[in-house]
């Protein structure tokens, strides 16, 4: 039988509250959200805190929301309401990509977008969707907020810099016109982690011409989750599948994945490859600038863009 | 520490410690064994009760989190003596062998037909997908839940 060790157990009625909490108990406490990963990392022995700080009364941190051109995610959002919110998938496709393969449908309905990345597990989807999206997270402390790039949220596995006091409260996500983004999974089965993963964000010109990029791999060792190489061969260049593949050349060639039991290191740095062109494919495609066939096609969004062909790439 | 958990319209007061799980506070401190304890890491699903209104894999919840809160277990599905139409139709469709994935499986699907009342084959297989059943090999299941959608409310 798996239980956690003993803990106590303190309920944050705000988000001054939890912070107070936090300051009382020092770096034993750990806030709980959905408690998703974490219980069964406490079963495990893997986290022990000696305090639970639960944050899953403040409804204040449960929204989606367009404010200043930035989409708006509260850190207790769960990934059911992302997965569901129609204003998430309006601007960000990938967000949607990865949500409906995260877990199980039971599962996403408790655990929370915020709760996810400070767990930082490196095959967890949405820190590489996050830092394709080049979004910045919102970490409250005693001191008011501060802001840090989602690229530059995570310092290792499971850890990231939101520091003993703090606590991650929201996840911006800059909106801009001429964007397509994905996310491309495999996995060995449903709800399973992934074997690796890519998500992709295209800014395109009106000619075709790729003014950003941003590419994020999951589970395939790249720093900070980000293919920082490829996302650079890209800048400049025309929306092609030649572009695309050399990109997932260069994504594969600068990952270091580990060989497990979900696959060897070659396997997955073909998939590091092949999955970053696919998902660059699919975010041209969204973004309403590669045909689908053609190598170096420039159409119209009505033309290309099938809602059947979305999820297919 | 005190919680107070209200388990299928029942009031329950009990103390317990922090780190008691939601599923082992329902089957050993209530004794409401329809509700299995199974894989132990949130992936098997036979444990899933509803906390609120929403499916929740009980084994990854902790008893503290449920205080104030209402919980829905196999044992309340039935609606009085006449049994729900997911019920009914895991009985009609032979939805089980050994039972043990089942009281989770008839939550979720209770579940899934309260929000789509004319679900497809997709649609189950979905809303299922986080269970496990080593038995049927899921076909029963899905014709189960099915059969509760079409007859939902023939005998309301």
């Amino acid at each position: 039988m798996q239980v956690p060790a003993q803990v106590e157990y303190e309920k944050a009625s705000s988000i001054s509250h939890a912070l107070s909490l936090l300051a009382r108990y020092g770096p034993e406490a750990r806030i709980l959200a959905g408690g998703h990963s974490l219980i069964p990392m406490m079963k495990l022995r893997l986290a022990q805190p000696g305090v639970l700080i639960d944050v899953n009364g403040l409804a204040n941190l449960r929204y989606i929301r367009v404010d200043r051109g930035q989409l708006r995610i509260g850190a207790l959002t769960t990934h059911a309401q992302l997965l569901d919110s129609a204003l998430a998938a309006e601007h960000f496709a990938i967000l949607r990509d990865a949500e409906v393969v995260i877990a199980d449908p039971i599962v996403r309905q408790w655990g929370t977008v915020g709760g996810s990345l400070c767990q930082a597990d490196p095959s967890e989807d949405l820190s590489a969707a996050f830092a394709a999206l080049k979004g910045i997270m919102v970490i409250a402390g005693p001191d008011g907020t501060r802001e840090v790039s989602a690229r530059e949220f995570h310092t290792g596995p499971y850890e990231t810099v939101v520091g003993a006091g703090e606590m991650l409260t929201e996840v911006r996500l800059p909106i801009s016109a001429g964007a397509g983004t994905a996310y491309v999974k495999v996995s060995r089965r449903a709800g399973d982690w992934p074997v690796g993963a890519v998500g992709a964000a295209l800014w395109l010109d009106p000619s075709g011409v790729i003014t950003d990029a941003g590419i994020g791999l999951t589970a395939l060792g790249a720093r900070h989750f980000v293919a920082a190489e490829a996302e650079e061969h890209l800048h400049g260049q025309r929306a092609t599948q030649e572009a695309f593949a050399r990109a997932g050349a260069i994504a594969a060639a600068n990952c270091r994945p580990g060989a497990d039991q979900r696959g060897p290191e070659d396997y997955k740095r073909h998939l590091a490859g092949e999955l970053t062109r696919r998902a660059l494919a699919t975010a041209a495609r969204r973004a309403g600038l590669l045909s689908p066939g053609g190598t170096n096609g420039v159409t119209p969004r009505s033309v290309t863009r099938t809602p059947r062909s979305e999820g297919a790439a | 520490m005190k919680i107070t958990l209200y388990v299928n319209g029942h009031e329950h007061a009990r103390d317990v410690e922090p780190r008691l799980l939601l599923i082992h506070f329902i089957r050993d401190e209530l004794g409401l064994t329809g509700s299995h304890w199974g894989c132990d890491t949130s992936n098997c699903g036979a444990c899933v009760m509803w906390l609120d209104e929403v499916p929740v894999k009980s084994c990854t919840v902790l008893a503290v989190m449920a205080d104030g809160r209402r919980v829905t277990t196999v044992e309340g599905l039935a609606r009085g003596t006449r049994l729900d139409p997911v019920q009914q139709g895991f009985t009609a469709c032979h939805g089980l062998q050994c039972g043990f994935c089942t009281p989770g499986m008839m939550m979720t699907a209770r579940w899934l037909l309260d929000h789509n009342r004319a679900p497809t084959e997709a649609d189950v297989r979905e809303a299922i997908s986080g269970q496990v059943c080593r038995c049927t090999g899921y076909e029963n299941i899905v014709r189960s839940v099915l059969w509760a959608a079409e007859h939902e409310g023939d005998d309301a």
